[in-house]
């Protein structure tokens, strides 16, 4: 963002380094984009809240939102309108400044993570070089939001949340902060874009099929971020057949907005995070990344391209979105104890496991391949013959029987796919 | 095996306990027999522990009220799940100051009925760990389930009578129309002061009905 | 006694300083207004104890007031969820008073009826567990099927939840003639949907790893401390009042009983009356159900549904019993007549009442999250406790 300041400032005869107001323009530029991305997490957990009430709905042979606006896609504005209007409601035995200040810790936690958060070809406000690191360590503000609020709430119930929340997320970071070392290696930068760089527009360009180390890490992340996230089958800090909403049972109003805004936009950070690491960010499927170096050299990058992969990446972050809303309303939740096991006994001695293996695979790929084993793999190459035969097996099989099964269920409930009544 | 009849557990029971075993009563429905207070637990305990009764099962545990006899019947009723047969006994106690023994070491289950007989009759079970109220608040006075129970009428000050709702209506009926025949004669500006009136001229039905 | 008083005579004198929680009465998952007092350290809990009482109606106490008949409606708010078989399990204790013989037909609807009736009990049991251990979708599901069971049972008696559909002698209305193919096609149309809801809940493995080894009751414990019906046989104990002290119509019909046998599996922990076979017993008790009313509706007998009753009904001195197998266990109605048009005592004893006693035992050392699971596959409803 800082060229585009400077490109502005010299396209108007300035000299960046010298004219007073430039770091004046680049608070603004900063201020902008802040808000630009606050806005854009807070409309997408509006409208995510929609998506999850029609497709729980649909799944639950209900009919979900459908009357403000078309299809109740304004029904989010509505829902946050009524919030904000509510009494601001604070226990007179609660700690009133923890009270006031946690769902902030919530908020920032989650709208500092679209820094670097990929939306595109060059489209993201920063390019740290530390991109990945910065996200993962971010992240952790939340869980301290939410302990403060189960603290601050000054009810059982509500501790009881914050401590498991606290518990879960804690302990989660260290699966997923593990595992993210395996595009790491595979890619040999914190930066990430250039982890997008180094993957593919087809599917057996993605880290996730290339090796069966990142089909692994890909799962291991995924389950991980869910329960960073407190998503069914991990959302037992607010579970509500127990704790009646856990660490937020005492928080209405807006405040309370604020803590479902940080959960369903931190399901596009989570997703974000799973398609640029695992599925290829936004590489369109069809250019090569010699393509793209090419333009880039000439300084001659179409405007269709940065489009497409804008909408490439949107495609796939949304379908991991709806994937995770699609769990949500299939699975039961697990206990405390269940979850703890789930993570110390077996997701962080598999990561381990995984990352050795990666890292012994990466050197090997170098001795065999040579200079072809770094980046995208040349079409029609070994090492792209072998990206292909595991997405067939890891990838095509599964997705078949999977859809399969589906047809299979339907069919011996004496039901038809029907969707005429979306 | 197959289950014995009434008759032949209550033979049983008459040759272990002689008189303790009162009479098993006309078989007209169901039969019952009553036994002798002191002596209830033993007699329980054997039949829940002889191999050929093996009453395993307490199936019920309840009590009668008998004003006129000054008696309070507690009823319990016997099944055994190995033999497939019923008995059912009957203790009759003194109504001013019913006591007896729990049942509670030789069938767990009589742990909640006794509580319930403790707090709907008044009958003290000796011997049972936890006996306080369960169905009725842990402040209640009276006992409800006795024929002579005179109705509280409230609780902690709320009352739970109102007036009939019919006669709450027609009262008001009536003072609308007196205050509409009050407001003809005078001109407009008395009409504000009639309505201001209504809520305030009769507070007792109301205050009944929000009760 | 007060909380406090409570707490030290159930927990312990220094139990004033350890954490102690108040679960309800107000609370999302125990099934009606039921308060536990729990005892936690951290989420282990010491000790859950129950208690109830708020919504006691004295319905015992009406039944001295009112009449015989009229006292009919009151036995559906016993049990509202499974009304038929409190209008059932009265009617039973007054005929044998009375020394009534009940025709053929009214004997089938009642089966009928009340099979019907256990299913969408059932229905409401499942779907409410698995809402209670997290899967919201279940729910909707069952409540889908138990909306087609109000339906059917709309058109037979008129009501939806409590229908006052027997009588003293018989039942109030006759089949439609419309009713029986409509009842088949939904017979047929709901065993599918077992199947689905095996698929989708039942053996999850989420669920099956929250439910498995959790709670054991061992079968001489259950029976000692009384519990009765899907709870009881899940622990082993092969008894069904339909089957073994068969009432009404039901020695016409061949079924099975469905016992606990660790349905879990023993590489999951699965043990003998654990919650998994409490909620797999019901599960296997529906599709047991729909035999009945095939079966039923096969040899559907005709003539009168309802026997020559005098229109005062007074029996004479005496007391009699009933025990029906209602959906929650085996209810017992001890009615006690003095001679007079209303009865001198009338008393039910219902299944989950002595399901409650069990709670305080079972609940040792077991997590927060393991009450709302044992809570819920004990299937206790708040108005079969307080009555």
């Amino acid at each position: 963002m800082k060229e585009l300041i400077d490109n502005l400032i010299l396209r108007w005869g300035h000299d960046p380094a010298t004219w007073p107001i430039t770091q004046g323009l680049y608070l603004a530029g900063m201020m902008l984009a802040g808000i630009a991305l606050t806005t854009f997490g807070a409309i997408f957990a509006g409208l995510l809240s929609w998506w999850e009430r029609r497709v729980a709905a649909r799944i639950q042979s209900r009919i979900g939102p459908n009357r403000v606006g078309p299809g109740g896609l304004l029904q989010f504005l509505a829902d946050a309108l009524k919030l904000i209007g509510k009494e601001d409601l604070i226990p007179s035995s609660s700690d009133k400044l923890l009270f006031r200040i946690a769902p902030y810790f919530v908020m920032t936690g989650f709208v500092l993570t679209f820094v670097v958060l990929p939306f595109g070809y060059r489209l993201s406000p920063s390019y740290m070089n530390v991109g990945l690191f910065y996200v993962v360590s971010i992240t952790a503000l939340i869980v301290v939001g939410i302990l403060i609020s189960g603290w601050a709430s000054n009810s059982k119930w509500a501790l009881f949340g914050g401590i498991r929340a606290a518990a879960q997320v804690v302990s989660y970071e260290i699966p997923a902060g593990m595992v993210i070392l395996v595009p790491i290696i595979m890619a040999g930068s914190l930066n990430l874009h250039d982890i997008i760089r180094a993957q593919g527009g087809a599917p057996w360009d993605w880290f996730m099929f290339q090796t069966p180390m990142g089909y692994g890490a890909f799962f291991i992340l995924f389950v991980s971020l869910l329960a960073e996230g407190n998503r069914t089958p991990f959302d037992l800090p607010e579970a509500e057949s127990e704790l009646v909403s856990g660490y937020n049972t005492e928080y209405s109003g807006m405040r309370f907005a604020y803590f479902f805004t940080a959960e369903w936009g931190g399901l596009w950070v989570s997703s974000a995070l799973l398609t640029t690491l695992f599925l290829g960010g936004w590489q369109v499927p069809g250019v090569s990344i010699d393509t793209l170096t090419r333009w880039e050299a000439a300084h001659a990058v179409p405007w269709w391209f940065y489009l497409m992969s804008a909408a490439v990446f949107l495609v796939k972050v949304l379908a991991l979105v709806n994937v995770i809303v699609w769990i949500r309303w299939t699975f039961p939740r697990i206990r405390v104890d269940q979850m703890m096991t789930l993570c110390w006994k077996y997701l962080v001695p598999i990561g381990m496991g995984l990352v050795l293996l990666e890292a012994l695979t990466e050197v090997l790929s170098f001795q065999i391949f040579g200079e072809a084993a770094k980046g995208q793999a040349k079409p029609g190459s070994a090492r792209d013959m072998l990206h292909l035969a595991f997405f067939l097996i890891a990838g095509v099989l599964p997705l078949t029987a999977f859809l399969m099964k589906t047809f299979k269920n339907i069919q011996l409930t004496g039901d038809r796919v029907d969707l005429s009544n979306w | 095996m197959p289950g014995l009849t009434f008759e032949q557990i209550h033979q049983k029971l008459v040759e272990k306990f002689g008189d303790a075993v009162g009479l098993l009563s006309p078989p007209k429905k169901d039969p019952f027999c009553v036994f002798a207070a002191p002596r209830l637990r033993e007699i329980c305990r054997f039949l829940k522990d002889a191999p050929e009764l093996y009453f395993d099962f307490l199936e019920d545990l309840t009590a009668t009220d008998h004003p006129k006899d000054n008696l309070i019947r507690v009823v319990y009723h016997f099944y055994s799940y190995r033999h497939r047969h019923l008995f059912i006994a009957k203790v009759e106690l003194d109504r001013k100051d019913p006591q007896v023994d729990s049942l509670e070491p030789l069938w767990k289950a009589a742990n909640w009925m006794e509580r319930e007989v403790f707090d709907l009759f008044g009958v003290t079970f000796k011997g049972h760990p936890d006996l306080r109220r369960i169905l009725m608040p842990d402040d209640w006075v009276g006992t409800p389930l006795r024929k002579d129970y005179v109705e509280a009428g409230g609780y902690l000050g709320i009352s739970n009578v109102r007036d009939n709702p019919l006669d709450l209506y027609l009262n008001m009926d009536r003072q609308v129309r007196a205050e509409k025949a009050a407001a003809e004669a005078p001109p407009a500006p008395s009409t504000a002061p009639a309505l201001a009136a209504a809520p305030t001229a009769s507070p007792a039905p109301e205050h009944k009905a929000e009760s | 006694m007060s909380l406090d008083q409570l707490i030290i005579t159930k927990f312990g004198a220094d139990a004033d300083h350890e954490m102690i929680l108040n679960m309800g009465p107000q609370h999302p998952s125990t099934h009606g207004v039921i308060n536990f007092v729990v005892q936690a350290d951290g989420e282990v809990m010491r000790k859950a104890v129950p208690q109830v009482g708020y919504l006691h109606r004295a319905i015992e106490k009406i039944g001295e007031i009112v009449t015989y008949p009229g006292f009919m409606p009151y036995t559906d708010r016993i049990d509202y969820l499974a009304a038929m078989f409190a209008n059932e399990g009265y009617a039973l204790a007054v005929e044998k008073l009375l020394g009534l013989q009940i025709p053929p037909r009214a004997q089938y609807l009642r089966a009928i009826s009340c099979e019907l009736n256990r299913v969408a009990s059932h229905l409401v049991s499942l779907g409410t567990m698995a809402m209670d251990i997290g899967a919201v979708t279940p729910f909707p599901y069952a409540l889908r099927e138990r909306e087609s069971i109000n339906d059917l049972l709309e058109a037979l008696c008129g009501a939806r939840l409590t229908y006052n559909y027997h009588r003293i002698g018989g039942v109030a209305f006759d089949m439609p003639d419309d009713w029986m193919p409509l009842c088949r096609k939904w017979l047929d149309h709901f065993e599918k949907i077992l199947g689905e809801w095996d698929r989708l809940i039942s053996f999850s493995e989420i669920f099956v790893e929250r439910l498995a080894g959790m709670a054991t009751i061992p079968a001489e414990m259950a029976i000692n401390y009384g519990l009765v019906g899907p709870n009881l046989r899940a622990s082993g104990v092969d008894f069904d009042l339909r089957r073994d002290e068969p009432y009404g119509a039901y020695p016409d019909f061949k079924f099975e009983v469905p016992i606990g046998k660790a349905y879990a599996g023993s590489h999951r922990g699965g043990q003998i009356g654990d919650c998994y076979d409490r909620f797999y017993c019901r599960v296997l008790e529906c599709r047991q159900s729909i035999e009945i009313v095939r079966q039923a509706l096969d040899r559907f007998p005709p003539g009168e549904f309802m026997a020559k009753v005098p229109r005062k009904i007074k029996p004479e001195v005496g007391e009699a019993q009933s025990r029906i197998e209602a959906a929650r266990g085996e209810m017992a109605y001890y009615v006690v007549s003095d001679g007079g048009e209303r009865a001198y005592r009338v008393r039910a004893r219902t299944g989950s009442f002595l399901a409650m006693g069990i709670i305080e035992e079972v609940s040792q050392g077991l997590m927060i999250a393991d009450l709302v699971a044992l809570i819920a596959s004990l299937d206790v409803v708040a108005p079969e406790i307080d009555r």
